[in-house]
């Protein structure tokens, strides 16, 4: 006990003058623990408040939804359900705004009822989400507003109708802020529906029906009982517990995805932590031989240290779980655009446990590394340097502990994600992450060492020496903070890929606006129209809406039913039961090939062998169907038997329609459709012109233009990048940490260097450039090896996952490369001015 | 018994740059508790490899070292530890005083090491003996070479120990501090009736001692016994 008690002593006195350096080291971890108790601590909010506002996600306790008009038979079955319900059509359509002859596309929902039972249309005036169901009043979303620069009490014209704006829409039950970027909504009384003209045949309308149930109803088991009907009938459901689990599923994804991004900031700190503790210990090999000649074991010098290393651990977890809690309040607003509900933060004990923890084990199996030599250090070190000096690399305990920090890694990876498999390759992705930014770095200064070497002068070539001084954390500094500049640069860069397609579809001969929901009848009347403004009609397709009823005489029942192994690669029948939108033509488009089989554009309509169709290659392996496979569609009431007679890859990501399922000419011309149409707008005003003629002409017909895609994908990318961005920034908090931490490290050599520098005739200002340069080089080749491994992750991302031409535009990658360096010499040279300041001697006085 | 410190045949040799090098050979020799004996020899002879061989910090390659009845080559690090503990007191050239450590902390190591209790007052004791009393709280680098030299010999008398071996005591201090700490040392060594081992290139030092061990090329040249 005595002994114990002197060790904790000895670890106290020995900490006495190193504290804040042990601090500094320590504070490396202090960003990712925060960040890891920032994010635990939310998903717990996150969680308790979904408990607790499920039931306004929904806005009732049951909702049923289907995207076919309810027939006959189903509606006294709805109408059975519950006495206490509302009714609701959505589509999309254009929206006029008289004032400002403003249209875009929005989401109408048209509304009767009560709905939401629970939670509100939180709207402006407050009363307005009740009241604009009296009459013919609309809520128009805020963003709308701003747009148009609209008020209450001015007009919005959907179809044939002009409604009062009587309130702004601020937020309805489970909507996200992302959901009223890409389609904002405007809810009209139901009763008007009849009257826009909106509601025609083939328009793709959802109908939505919102059941109250009396408190205590279990809601549940009644849905259960109802199942068959439902399926049958092909509706979808949806209870306040199913929604529950489906949000708590996809928030608890996102904080899981969350807390790896911030385990990995903790990683770097941890490897900087490390690092540090190195060159403390071989600071410290002194006082340990003198310990060990007194008498103390190899094994007291080891625990002593060990005390330190845990304690001020324990002290940085603290304060990164202190932090963390903060931090907590700031990400429902980072995540606000995507949260559906309200978040009320409260204080997570659970979490900040778990972050301590974290933080303690992890900055021990870490300080592990370079403390288990503690363990070799002899007590000659007293007199001179063994013949048999330390050598910190060959311990084979090393393995053993390399060996606990792996299994801590993927412990830790299987806790956020629950599968092995999904746990090693993180963990393997994180040691070839590091593996790599440690090549490129290596290979970075190498060739820069060649350069400075041979052709530049003598202050350049120093500071470039300086990199390479004893004890050097060039490397460690260089990963970590070249793993932010990675992050945010491959943001930048894929950003640019996803923005430039679209800029070049519209720069091209493509087209770049399409009108759909077209009537038969309207055809001709919107290919007119569309000439009249100089404007070419590029291509008119007919969309037909349609099933799958059998594939190869098995039904959506046997097919589930059907025990027998699916094909290699066949992925299952997901073709039944949704909705399909197919065409028919004569001819391919330039977006699409065939691969198997051979193209029939034409039939005899006459003919009663089974019809000839064209399926795209991603889609018949869903199905698993393949040439010669038999296909029943029920094309609006009526069964056609077809064969699959090729097989087409298609360029989806091209602004036109494409199709999955194509008929050939000659036996769908008389089945119910609507119409798409392709044009060219050649300039914004054009496009304003054309969709304003087109919505007052035609107010069913919808707009979609290339100028909307992109300002809808680029307020997307910017709400995602605003994230990404966030989280980032624990990686580069943490990498200016443990840049500052070894700055402080190396003072002493700096100064050594610098009172020999002086007492050799240099100047102050001399010193202080190879002091800038040798920051300036470290940023440069941080900088610079994030920004090379950010295009070559772009690189990857665009050719094998969005499968897009790559491009880079060098602003975004320069700008990074100026300002990481900038403030990378910024903080090295704030950090080192104590050096240059004072006389040499009463410096090293002072330090010694 | 009488005997101290027996060397038989003692020899160490280093693998250096794939070679192999002997920095002591066949060197015997026995000390008689409460002498005092200098060895000393040129710069590289191995008289600091030889100090580090009787006080248990190395281990020979040849022969043996039995200090106070105990045979060193028999016990593990942690015994040697101990045992270095128990009955070896050190004086360094450098001081090598703990640097975080106030001067009174660094006279009571030897004996928390040994878990005893109410040492502050021995460790206050000495201080007072080598006249720090008023520098007790102050740390190493806020002290003098001869001051922290002197803190050195507190600390090396704290555990009073059977045997005391110093390095090159005076190595590091001018004429008229090493003087005094020389005479501090051969005071304390007397009153407490340790045996005292000087490692010194300093014939002037050397000279006190009742015997003389010369030591040239890792071989004992001579063994000269005087009286003091």
């Amino acid at each position: 006990m005595a002994k114990i008690f002197w060790l904790f002593t000895m670890a106290w006195r020995d900490s006495r003058k190193n504290r804040p350096r042990l601090m500094l080291f320590i504070s490396s971890i202090v960003f990712g623990i925060a960040a890891l108790v920032a994010i635990y601590s939310f998903g717990y909010d996150l969680r308790r408040s979904i408990d607790d506002q499920a039931a306004t996600l929904v806005g009732a306790d049951l909702a049923i939804s289907t995207n076919k008009p309810v027939g006959q038979n189903a509606m006294p079955f709805l109408d059975s359900l519950g006495a206490t319900r509302s009714r609701e059509l959505s589509f999309v359509s254009m929206v006029l705004f008289p004032k400002s002859n403003g249209t875009r596309l929005v989401q109408v929902r048209a509304l009767q009822g009560g709905f939401p039972y629970y939670g509100d249309l939180e709207t402006t005036p407050v009363a307005a989400g009740r009241s604009f169901l009296g009459g013919r009043n609309a809520l128009v979303d805020n963003t709308l507003m701003l747009q148009f620069n609209a008020a209450v009490g001015d007009s919005v014209k959907l179809g044939q109708v002009t409604f009062k704006i009587a309130g702004i829409l601020n937020k309805a039950p489970g909507q996200t802020g992302v959901a009223s970027s890409v389609a904002p909504v405007v809810f009209i009384p139901l009763q008007y529906m009849e009257q826009t003209g909106l509601a025609k045949k083939g328009s793709r309308i959802e109908y939505s029906f919102y059941y109250k149930y009396a408190a205590g109803t279990d809601v549940t088991k009644m849905v259960d009982k109802l199942k068959p009907r439902l399926e049958k009938e092909d509706f979808n459901y949806e209870t306040v517990d199913s929604r529950k689990e489906n949000t708590g599923r996809f928030f608890n994804d996102l904080t899981r995805f969350l807390a790896l991004v911030g385990f990995i900031a903790l990683l770097l700190g941890c490897v900087g932590v490390a690092s540090a503790i190195n060159v403390y210990v071989r600071e410290k090999i002194s006082s340990i031989a003198i310990m060990r000649c007194l008498g103390a074991t190899a094994l007291d010098a080891f625990v002593i240290y060990l005390i330190q290393i845990v304690g001020i651990g324990f002290i940085g977890s603290v304060l990164g779980a202190e932090l963390g809690s903060f931090i907590q309040n700031v990400l429902p607003v980072v995540l606000k655009d995507f949260l559906p509900l309200t978040i009320n933060t409260v204080i997570s004990w659970p979490a900040i446990g778990q972050g301590v923890l974290i933080g303690v084990v992890i900055s021990f199996l870490f300080a592990l590394l370079p403390l288990i030599s503690i363990r070799k250090i002899s007590p000659l070190f007293t007199f001179r340097l063994s013949f048999e000096s330390v050598n910190f690399a060959a311990d084979p305990l090393r393995w053993l502990v390399y060996s606990l920090i792996v299994f801590f890694i993927i412990t830790f990876a299987y806790l956020q994600l629950g599968s092995i498999l999904g746990s090693l390759f993180f963990t393997v992705g994180i040691f070839v992450a590091f593996l790599v930014l440690t090549l490129v770095a290596k290979l970075l200064m190498y060739t820069m060492r060649i350069v400075v070497r041979t052709t530049w002068g003598y202050l350049v070539r120093q500071a470039f020496a300086n990199l390479y001084r004893p004890n050097n954390q060039t490397i460690i500094l260089i990963v970590s903070i070249g793993l932010s500049t990675m992050f945010i640069c491959t943001l930048f860069i894929v950003k640019d890929i996803l923005t430039e397609q679209l800029v070049v579809s519209g720069s091209s001969t493509q087209s770049n606006m399409v009108l759909f929901d077209i009537q038969t009848q309207q055809q001709d009347a919107v290919a007119q129209l569309t000439r009249q403004q100089g404007l070419p009609v590029m291509q008119q397709v007919p969309i037909i809406g349609a099933r799958i009823e059998e594939i190869n005489g098995k039904t959506a029942e046997q097919a589930k039913k059907d025990t027998l192994p699916q094909r290699p690669g066949e992925r299952g029948r997901r073709g039944f039961g949704g909705e399909l939108r197919l065409t028919y033509r004569d001819s391919l488009v330039s977006s699409e090939k065939v691969t198997e089989g051979k193209w029939v554009g034409l039939v005899d309509p006459a003919s009663t062998a089974p019809i000839p169709i064209s399926i795209e290659d991603h889609y018949a392996n869903n199905l698993g169907v393949k040439l010669g496979d038999h296909i029943t569609f029920n094309v609006q009431g009526t069964n056609m038997a077809t064969v699959v007679t090729s097989i087409r890859s298609v360029e989806w990501n091209r602004v036109q329609t494409n199709f999955r399922v194509i008929f050939p000419k000659g036996v769908l011309e008389q089945a119910p459709q609507f119409h798409v149409l392709l044009t060219r707008v050649p300039s914004t005003a054009a496009s304003v012109k054309f969709q304003q003629a087109v919505v007052r002409q035609f107010p069913n017909i919808s707009i979609i233009d290339l100028g909307l895609v992109l300002s809808v994908l680029d307020s997307l990318l910017d709400k995602i990048s605003y994230v990404i961005n966030f989280m980032s920034a624990f990686s580069i908090v943490t990498g200016i940490i443990v840049l500052i931490a070894s700055v402080r490290i190396s003072k002493y050599q700096r100064i050594q260097e610098s009172v020999l520098l002086r007492t050799l005739g240099a100047t102050r200002r001399q010193i202080g450039t190879i002091n800038a340069l040798e920051y300036f080089f470290l940023g440069l080749l941080s900088a610079l090896t994030g920004v090379l491994i950010a295009i070559a992750v772009s690189w990857l991302l665009a050719t094998y996952s969005f499968k897009l031409p790559f491009v880079v535009h060098l602003a975004a990658p320069g700008i990074l490369l100026g300002s990481i360096t900038s403030l990378t010499v910024v903080i090295g040279l704030l950090n080192s001015r104590g050096i240059l300041n004072r006389p040499p001697l009463e410096v090293l006085r002072r330090d010694v | 018994m009488n005997t101290i410190l027996s060397i038989k045949n003692l020899g160490k040799t280093y693998q250096s740059a794939g070679r192999t090098l002997t920095v002591l050979h066949d060197v015997n020799f026995s000390i008689e508790k409460g002498s005092v004996v200098a060895i000393v020899g040129p710069s590289g002879s191995g008289k600091t490899t030889l100090l580090g061989l009787c006080a248990g910090l190395d281990r020979s390659t040849t022969g043996s070292v039995e200090l106070n009845g105990i045979n060193l080559g028999t016990l593990s690090e942690n015994k040697l530890a101990q045992m270095r503990n128990l009955n070896v007191g050190f004086i360094f050239q450098n001081f090598q005083l703990l640097p975080a450590l106030t001067a009174l902390e660094n006279v009571m190591v030897p004996l928390e090491l040994r878990g005893e209790r109410d040492i502050k007052s021995i460790a206050v004791e000495l201080l007072n003996k080598v006249g720090l009393t008023e520098r007790s709280h102050h740390y190493p680098a806020q002290l003098s070479g001869g001051e922290q030299q002197r803190v050195a010999l507190a600390r090396a008398f704290s555990n009073k120990p059977a045997i005391l071996f110093a390095d090159e005591p005076t190595g590091n201090l001018d004429d008229e501090t090493s003087e005094k700490v020389v005479k501090l040392l051969f005071e304390l060594n007397r009153e407490a009736g340790t045996t005292l081992v000087l490692v010194t290139h300093n014939l002037d030092l050397a000279a006190k001692a009742q015997r003389i061990i010369r030591i040239k090329g890792g071989t004992m040249v001579s063994d000269e016994r005087r009286e003091p």
